[in-house]
């Protein structure tokens, strides 16, 4: 596995957030859905685990690897963006010491690389970079340098290339002296480059900047017989590093060329550049396309040249000079003309008045890429000048170093050096610059500079001067995706001086942006690579915690299974954009976006508003199945199971927030709320005036300037209707991660058509490969509780097969230890929270943390962000050791999800975990005083106050351990039931099934197959066989639960099998009852042979064979008053023998008079398939049921068609009814156990998404239909996560129970036996005292801490751990 | 299956994605007495629920 680099150190990091502030680069935050943005270094969400920043990057930006001495292009950038120039030069500086100079003068082939070229124009970076340097003088940057070596090296030209490497070698501590042969240094760009853009002043100051460092230049000390490299050898210098440029001239090699006014550009512009004039003709000719031309034709323009015109050989588009040049040069009246070549000087008395020019034309490509132009013959003509400039190119003058011993030199002239190091063959001689390149750009003699001083460095240490220094180029790029909002925001215009302003002077042509506009310029960057690298982040982080050469880590691990998670992609609706405008309109949102919108962390800290005007929106539409039950738009014709819910979920919360006058409408095809609780929270919706519309909406347009939507939709009975609505929501679907995908193919896990993991009914967290299981979405689509359960049953599959490894390779969390508070002082520490905005938002925590500080015993006093993320713990930790804390009050959220979570971090911390009290200052006071700020905070002051009293007088108590009876108990024999057993068994923990019939199979006896079409009979048998032939499963049939005691780890049940009474000690007890089909008593069931049940048509196929024509009712007896809750598997078990009904026999005809069709996740195919087959489907609704009579030929079955609009008479041969599911009465075993049943009659699961499978009280787990309606792969899924759960317990060594019990004064006692009496758990027991008689003892494994002998003691004498009389009595005193 | 050095089979699982589900099943198997590595490709685990608001049908905070 590969990690990625997160680029800041795990547990350094103190999540303080210092250097997301100071980081300039503003991504999408995808935890928002791109609603807001966050920085490139950021933390995912407020409450994250692990607690710590992470930096995104990815690979370095194109305009960096474009840039040839590879600059930190993005990071510069981002600094002009934000203003920071000095930071900006530091960038700069860290490769390039002259960035005035570059910053006017430079190509910018980073500009060329710039991705922004796909949107529009790329950003103008050369321009940033001179904004930088005109804001602030690079001279004042401190240079960090070495202490200054011994060595000293010499440096031959003081131009790009010899001023770099004086520069790189200084900051290595290795002093250079650079020997100019002109009068003053800077070379080409001293003078090749006039004035007007490069004023000398600039290149001057920029100079200097490396003669601060105490480079010395010598200029008029040119390389010749006077001073040879030998010489600078002789002197002492340790080497030498040539860089004489390349400034001759290349001839036009045509007749009259010696005339008299004829001269090489480059030497007009040297004497221009060094004396400020040189002599110009009236009418000048320069032939050339390159800048030289260029700079020539401008100066000569500015000399007073009254035609002045350029011959270029090929065309425009081949022309080595910068666009902008040209068009500067055409602005300032040069004449350009193209495809023309000289072909003779003509001369009258030695001196130029003309040349005789060919045109040409354009050939073949050449080996430079450009077509090669060929003279048109005859096509001569010749041109009046009196001055003629050939700028056709440059090459080093050698002269000096040709016979220099040990240099070889190209066939162009130009020197011979390694590539990497520079080195020349004679050792200790470098070369670079145009001397090694030719003419070329500063930027790639910047580069070879810098190359060189490493290169000379390391000959100076002795070193290898090549190792490690091969370039690397990223083969396949990773960069930030463009986003598509920032597109067409045009590049800034750099200001120039007038052109009537230009006669007759050398004045800067180009301006410079100013700050506002150079800001807005930087912002165009796309911040390709993420993390610009600008290191402010480091210098922001106090805690050193940010790495930013952090590289990926290939890992290796060991593991005996794995478990793929990978979770969901929310559907994108784009394919929908034509129809529903996701794009475009600003108030069509998807799902998510607006589960965004409502939250308290989202883009609007949870104030719904309308994106469009931030009006507070009143009519919200909902459109369901977008990108689900849909093959139109998209491929998905599964259904996604939860968009119906959350949907009215969106729907009720958005009513919450907004109030009395707001319509939330729900667009559907059918509402799916086949969960526990599900249909009623449908119903609530409804009425609390949620519409449900049953229709296809057809089409979304906006209705006014407000962005204000309409949408057409049709209705079931084909009538057409529109209505307006300040947003719609579209309920998206899920879909598996591609990147979830991928990594499934990689691992040789099957995926089916739809791309969720393959599995089989019977192993649904199997995938095709063994030792790899599967949970959550990439199973298929499920909703929380769903894939909670899924989860645990995954973990039990690989616990199974790994049960023997157990325990091999943990170790047990250690705590330090427990410090003895005996003896001191109360030193109170209170921590209040501001729940991000769920208390900071509606109290005043500033006022109520300054209150507490008052509080006596309070030493210390902190207020959060989020009290419960992960680095406030480490903080809290720390805070009682520094203040040497022993009570601690958080005041907070809830103690039920978080208690447990501070509990730990004291226990951390070495206090005993008792120490603390918690004030629940947002459920029971912001949540609920959410409209009167003041007096929220005056109550949240109050339950601070008795909080800190009552911790005053809290004490340590020592855990309770007891042993544990490892093996479980299973009430039912049913699939589930069985399940659980086997899954308990194979992980070596003894199982006993109890079951109440004389038979093993449950309520699955009756089905022949799950909705794919698995045999259950088959399943079932091999089942059983497992069942009955394992060592340690236990089957008592004919068995009933007749009483229970005991407590997690140690239940003793009493079983009567037999007509005897069995006691069985177990840990864990998981309960299994399973449910039944009801039998109604409507539509003539019972009375007439024709109506059946269930499966029982499916067990009589002859029957099927003879009929017609057969009708299913679903729904009966369930979703009404007496049972207000979905049956969950009528819908699929009805279609799928439907379906088998038509495939046995196509001639009959076949109803399914249904409500709502819930054939939920890849169920929807099957819904699909019976239509597509030709099974009728025809919705009736509670109030108008469907009539069944019986007629002489069978049945007559009435229906209200809303499709039709009229009333059906449908003769059937045969009705089957789809009856409710009900639960097989097990209040007994309720009772027995003390365990809930809902008003369905259904267990209770401690909690619906996050304990599933548990109950409130430990060790005793539900799995199937007990638990509600479900399918034989959701049982199994169940009974194995049960089983997960009970194998927690049983796997430990010992339990540890809750010791906050009673603890009975027996000084006190008088010995009534109230308390024993009123005990439910037997946990006071009365025990004789010899010479006292009675006295009460307390059985703390037993007690549940309830307290009810406390309360029932007429002596006082019974007193709670941790709720003591004097705990409670403080905190109630402290109420004012 | 694979086998460890000890010729045993190892007593790691890896758990890959940090959502709810992952986080589960890691916890179950954490702590039932297997040593868990649990994957997470972003730099925080939570996954989609951590974006949800509440959570239907008892509106509890998603978070």
């Amino acid at each position: 596995m590969l990690q990625k680099p997160r680029y800041i150190d795990l547990n350094k990091c103190t999540a303080c957030g210092e250097c997301a502030e100071v980081c300039p680069v503003e991504l999408d935050n995808e935890y928002d859905v791109g609603l807001s943005n966050r920085k490139a270094a950021f933390k995912l969400y407020a409450q994250a685990i692990p607690g710590a920043y992470a930096i995104q990057k990815t690979d370095r930006a194109p305009c960096s690897l474009a840039c040839p001495a590879g600059l930190n292009v993005q990071g510069y950038v981002q600094m002009v963006g934000q203003g920071k120039y000095e930071d900006a030069l530091k960038i700069i500086m860290e490769d390039l010491p002259l960035p005035g100079v570059l910053g006017r003068i430079c190509p910018h082939g980073c500009e060329d690389a710039c991705r922004r070229c796909e949107v529009d124009n790329p950003v103008a970076i050369r321009d940033l970079k001179r904004l930088a340097a005109d804001q602030f003088d690079p001279r004042k940057i401190k240079i960090e340098c070495l202490p200054p070596r011994e060595e000293k090296v010499a440096i031959v030209g003081s131009g790009p290339a010899g001023l770099s490497a004086a520069y790189h070698l200084a900051r290595k501590g290795i002093l250079s002296t650079i020997f100019e042969a002109l009068p003053e240094a800077g070379g080409m760009l001293r003078v090749g480059i006039p004035d007007h853009r490069l004023p000398r002043e600039i290149l001057d100051r920029e100079i200097e900047i490396i003669t601060n460092l105490g480079v010395e230049i010598k200029v008029n000390t040119p390389l010749g017989p006077q001073l040879t490299v030998d010489d600078l050898f002789k002197e002492g210098h340790k080497a030498v590093y040539l860089a004489v440029g390349a400034h001759r001239g290349i001839e036009l090699g045509i007749p009259g060329e010696g005339a008299g006014g004829v001269r090489q550009g480059v030497d007009f512009l040297k004497e221009l550049n060094l004396s400020g004039k040189t002599p110009v003709g009236k009418k000048v000719g320069i032939i050339g396309g390159g800048n030289v031309a260029i700079d020539v034709s401008r100066s000569a323009v500015r000399l007073g040249a009254e035609e002045v015109s350029i011959i270029y050989r090929r065309s425009r588009a081949e022309m080595p000079a910068w666009e902008d040049e040209i068009q500067a040069a055409e602005a300032e009246g040069v004449k350009i003309t193209y495809l023309a070549a000289p072909q003779e000087v003509l001369t009258q008395d030695g001196k130029v008045v003309g040349i005789r020019c060919i045109r040409m034309k354009l050939g073949e490509t050449d080996s430079s890429g450009r077509r090669r132009p060929i003279p048109i013959p005859g096509s001569e003509y010749d041109i009046e000048i009196d001055q003629l400039v050939p700028a056709i190119g440059q090459r080093p003058d050698l002269s000096a170093i040709e016979d220099v011993e040990g240099l070889a030199f190209s066939r162009w002239g130009t020197a011979d050096v390694d590539p990497v190091t520079y080195a020349t063959n004679r050792e200790a001689v470098f070369a670079g610059g145009d001397l090694q390149t030719g003419p070329w750009v500063a930027i790639g003699a910047i580069a070879a500079g810098r190359e060189a001083a490493e290169s000379i460095a390391r000959f100076l240490d002795g070193r290898d001067m090549a190792e490690g220094r091969e370039p690397v180029t990223p083969e396949n790029p990773v960069y930030r995706p463009i986003p598509e909002d920032n597109a067409g925001k045009a590049r800034e215009k750099m200001p120039e001086l007038p052109l009537k302003d230009r006669k007759g002077n050398f004045k800067e042509v180009e301006l410079g942006y100013d700050e506002d506009t150079g800001k807005e310029e930087a912002h165009r960057c796309l911040n390709c690579g993420y993390c610009c690298e600008c290191f402010q982040c480091v210098e922001a982080c106090i805690a050193e915690a940010v790495i930013h050469n952090q590289k990926p880590v290939e890992r290796e691990i060991e593991v005996g299974s794995a478990i793929l998670c990978l979770g969901t992609h929310v559907f994108d609706p784009a394919p929908y954009e034509d129809l529903y405008h996701h794009e475009s309109y600003p108030n069509v949102l998807t799902s998510m976006e607006f589960e965004r919108f409502l939250s308290a962390t989202g883009p609007t800290s949870g104030h719904l508003v309308r994106p469009s005007d931030k009006k507070e929106p009143k009519r919200i539409a909902w459109i369901q199945c977008v990108g689900s039950r849909d093959t139109a738009h998209c491929s998905n014709d599964y259904c996604s199971s939860v968009c119906c819910m959350y949907a009215i979920k969106e729907a009720l919360i958005a009513k919450e927030h907004t109030g009395g006058d707001f319509t939330g409408t729900i667009f559907n095809m059918d509402i799916r709320s086949h969960g526990k609780g599900f249909e009623r929270y449908y119903e609530r919706a409804k009425s609390e005036g949620i519409r449900f519309i049953r229709s296809r909406v057809h089409s979304i347009t906006e209705a006014d300037d407000n962005g204000t939507l309409k949408i057409g939709y049709v209705e079931e009975s084909g009538e057409i209707y529109e209505e307006e609505f300040d947003i719609v929501v579209l309920s998206v679907g899920m879909e598996p991660d591609p990147s979830a995908v991928e990594l499934s193919r990689k691992l040789g896990v099957d995926l089916n058509k739809n791309n969720f993991v393959n599995t089989d009914d019977f192993s649904p967290v199997m995938t095709s490969r063994p030792g790899i299981y599967v949970a959550g979405v990439l199973q298929g689509t499920k909703d929380i509780p769903q894939s909670v359960t899924e989860a645990s049953a995954a973990a039990c599959a690989s616990s199974v097969s790994l049960a023997q490894s157990r325990g091999e390779s943990t170790k047990e969390k250690v705590f330090p230890e427990e410090k003895d508070i005996s003896g001191e002082e109360p030193r109170v520490g209170v921590f209040v929270c501001n729940c991000g905005n769920n208390i900071g938002g509606f109290a005043d925590v500033p006022g109520i943390a300054e209150y507490a500080k008052t509080l006596p015993n309070v030493v210390n006093v902190d207020e959060n962000l989020f009290t419960c993320s992960q680095d406030t713990q480490e903080k809290i930790v720390e805070v009682i050791k520094e203040h040497k804390l022993n009570r601690i009050v958080v005041a907070a959220c809830t103690p039920t999800t978080h208690e447990a979570l501070f509990r730990e971090t004291l226990r951390n911390a070495g206090l005993n975990e008792n120490l603390f009290e918690m004030a629940n200052i947002r459920n029971q006071c912001t949540w609920v005083h959410s409209h009167n700020k003041e007096e929220a905070t005056e109550k949240a002051k109050d339950l601070v106050r008795m909080a800190v009293a009552k911790s005053s007088f809290l004490e340590p108590i020592s855990d309770l351990m007891v042993d544990i009876e490892k093996s479980g108990l299973i009430i039912g024999g049913g699939v589930a039931g069985m399940t659980a057993a086997l899954s308990l068994a194979d992980q070596g923990f003894p199982a006993t099934i109890v079951e109440r019939s004389d038979t093993l199979g449950g309520a699955a006896r009756d089905i022949k197959k799950t909705w794919r079409g698995n045999d259950v009979h088959e399943y079932l048998s091999g089942l059983i066989d497992r069942i009955e032939q394992h060592p340690i499963v236990e089957v008592l049939l004919n068995a009933d639960v007749t009483g229970s005691s005991g407590f997690v780890g140690n239940f003793e049940t009493d079983i009567l099998t037999g007509g005897k009474t069995r006691t069985i000690k177990h840990g864990v007890c998981i309960i299994a009852t399973g449910a039944n089909a009801s039998s109604p008593d409507e539509y003539l069931y019972g009375k007439n042979p024709r109506v059946t049940r269930w499966h029982d048509l499916e067990q009589e196929p002859n029957r099927i064979k003879d009929a017609r024509t057969v009708v299913f009712i679903l729904c009966v007896g369930s979703r009404d008053d007496k049972r207000p809750y979905c049956s969950r598997v009528c819908c699929t078990s009805s279609i799928g023998q439907a379906v088998n009904f038509k495939e046995q026999n196509p001639e009959i005809n076949v109803f399914i008079l249904y409500r709502d069709i819930r054939t939920y996740g890849e169920k929807e195919a099957l819904y699909q398939e019976a239509r597509d087959m030709g099974i009728i489907f025809v919705r009736y609704t509670i109030d108008k049921k469907p009539i069944v009579t019986e007629s002489d030929e069978g049945l007559d079955i009435r229906v209200f068609d809303p499709v039709l609009q009229r009333e059906l008479l449908i003769k059937a041969d045969l009705l089957n009814l789809a009856t409710a599911i009900e639960p097989t009465g097990h209040e007994d075993i309720a009772g027995y156990f003390k365990i809930p049943i809902d008003d369905d009659k259904f267990f209770i699961e401690a909690h619906a998404k996050l304990r599933p499978v548990d109950f409130a009280n430990d060790g005793l787990f539900v799995c199937g239909m007990a638990h509600y309606p479900k399918p034989i792969d959701e049982s199994i899924v169940q009974a194995m996560a049960a089983a997960s759960k009970a194998a927690i317990i049983l796997s430990q060594p010992c339990i540890k129970v809750s010791p906050l019990v009673s603890q009975v004064d027996t000084e006190k006692c008088i010995g009534c036996g109230l308390c024993a009496e009123v005990c439910n758990f037997v946990a006071i027991i009365m025990e004789e005292i010899e010479g006292k008689g009675f006295r009460a003892k307390n059985v703390p494994a037993s007690c549940k801490g309830c307290g009810l002998c406390a309360s029932s003691c007429p002596q006082g004498a019974i007193d709670m751990l941790h709720f003591r009389d004097r705990q409670l009595l403080a905190a109630v005193s402290a109420v004012r | 299956m694979p086998k460890s050095k000890s010729d045993k089979l190892s007593g790691s699982v890896m758990v890959v994605g940090g959502g709810i589900a992952g986080m589960q099943s890691a916890l179950d198997l954490a702590e039932s007495g297997y040593y868990v590595y649990l994957l997470e490709k972003s730099s925080a685990i939570g996954g989609v629920m951590s974006q949800l608001d509440k959570t239907f049908p008892t509106n509890d905070c998603a978070m």
